[in-house]
């Protein structure tokens, strides 16, 4: 058996000419306290997290910077444009996280409505054009949509993440066929990006045949985060190699799959 | 003594003095200059700038480092 599974070793996942071996990438945001984060990420195995750029507290009333717990030797951070609403915005974002001197990629992210904090993919589309001139390695989190999906790999995005379902929502992976004809039809990695609520989602998702997947809420709201980070790794080790394996065909009638000769008289 | 000026720091008028620059702002706040970054009047005032890049009556900055986030 071991034999079968090297046979279908996976390649690295190359992102903007970096190369990861975890498909999972997590959040920052949201967990009870840093050291949760900081067990749970590890349980995760991821390489890729995710951090938010906001304006210091002068009163100091607030944690200290996300750095005094996570080290960026060890981590790659991947700063996002979150709670950006216009091109510009997110821009300036991208411009200031550049500064802090980690790496040129980022995650864009233009917010094109509070409630469900689905993308503005005019602002996006706008944002990824300018921020790929000026170098960036722009991974643009989108909707489920085709035709946006090629405009921004076009543009030059290094990666487009479309989402399961809304950011923080838990809702799983909504429309698989939109997920899967967009893998299908770009040749840059295609990390499915919020959404993904358990286990299964994760699986499902990662069986549709994406490059990898990033996910916070998952873990951070948990009622265990450390175990679900342990649970996500699996999911996403589990759902990758079921894609490589290669799923049977679905029917509507059943196949017995003991002899239907040789039964006694 | 220098007089003192108002700037703009992070939304929230402060007074410093008069001839400070970037860097000078940082060392008042207790700020360590490699975790944060600088925007003066929406410009970014790179590391190595920061000691001489002085501040003037009105200036808008804001400091900003990273926090958690998805």
């Amino acid at each position: 058996m071991a034999t079968t599974v090297e046979s279908l070793a996976d390649s690295a996942l190359s992102i903007g000419g970096r190369e990861f071996r975890s498909r999972l990438m997590v959040g920052t945001g949201k967990y009870r306290d840093n050291s949760t984060m900081v067990d749970a990420i590890a349980a995760s195995g991821a390489e890729i997290v995710t951090v938010a750029v906001r304006r210091v507290d002068l009163d100091r009333t607030k944690e200290a910077g996300i750095l005094y717990h996570l080290d960026p030797k060890r981590f790659f951070l991947l700063a996002n444009t979150a709670g950006c609403y216009t091109a510009e915005d997110a821009v300036r974002y991208a411009r200031l996280a550049r500064e802090a001197g980690f790496n040129e990629f980022i995650k864009l992210e233009v917010i094109g409505d509070e409630e469900t904090l689905l993308p503005d993919v005019a602002g996006l589309l706008e944002a990824a054009r300018t921020l790929v001139a000026e170098g960036f390695k722009v991974m643009a989190y989108t909707n489920d949509d085709l035709v946006t999906a090629i405009k921004l790999a076009d543009a030059g995005c290094a990666t487009v993440m479309p989402l399961a379902s809304p950011i923080g929502s838990g809702l799983g992976l909504i429309n698989a066929y939109n997920i899967r004809v967009i893998k299908r039809r770009l040749s840059v990695p295609v990390i499915v990006d919020a959404g993904v609520g358990t286990a299964s989602d994760a699986c499902i998702t990662m069986e549709q045949g994406v490059d990898g997947i990033l996910m916070n809420t998952a873990l951070a709201a948990a009622e265990h985060p450390v175990a679900m980070g342990q649970a996500m790794k699996h999911a996403v080790e589990a759902g990758r190699l079921a894609f490589l394996a290669g799923r049977m065909a679905q029917r509507e009638v059943a196949l017995p799959s003991s002899p239907t000769t040789g039964m006694l008289g | 003594m220098s007089e003192e000026m108002t700037v703009t720091v992070n939304g929230e008028e402060r007074q410093i003095a008069g001839n400070s620059t970037a860097l000078d702002l940082l060392h008042s706040l207790a700020l360590d200059p490699r975790a944060v970054v600088v925007e003066l009047n929406r410009e970014i005032v790179r590391r190595p700038a920061l000691g001489n890049t002085p501040l003037c009556e009105g200036d808008e900055i804001e400091l900003v480092h990273f926090v958690g986030g998805g």
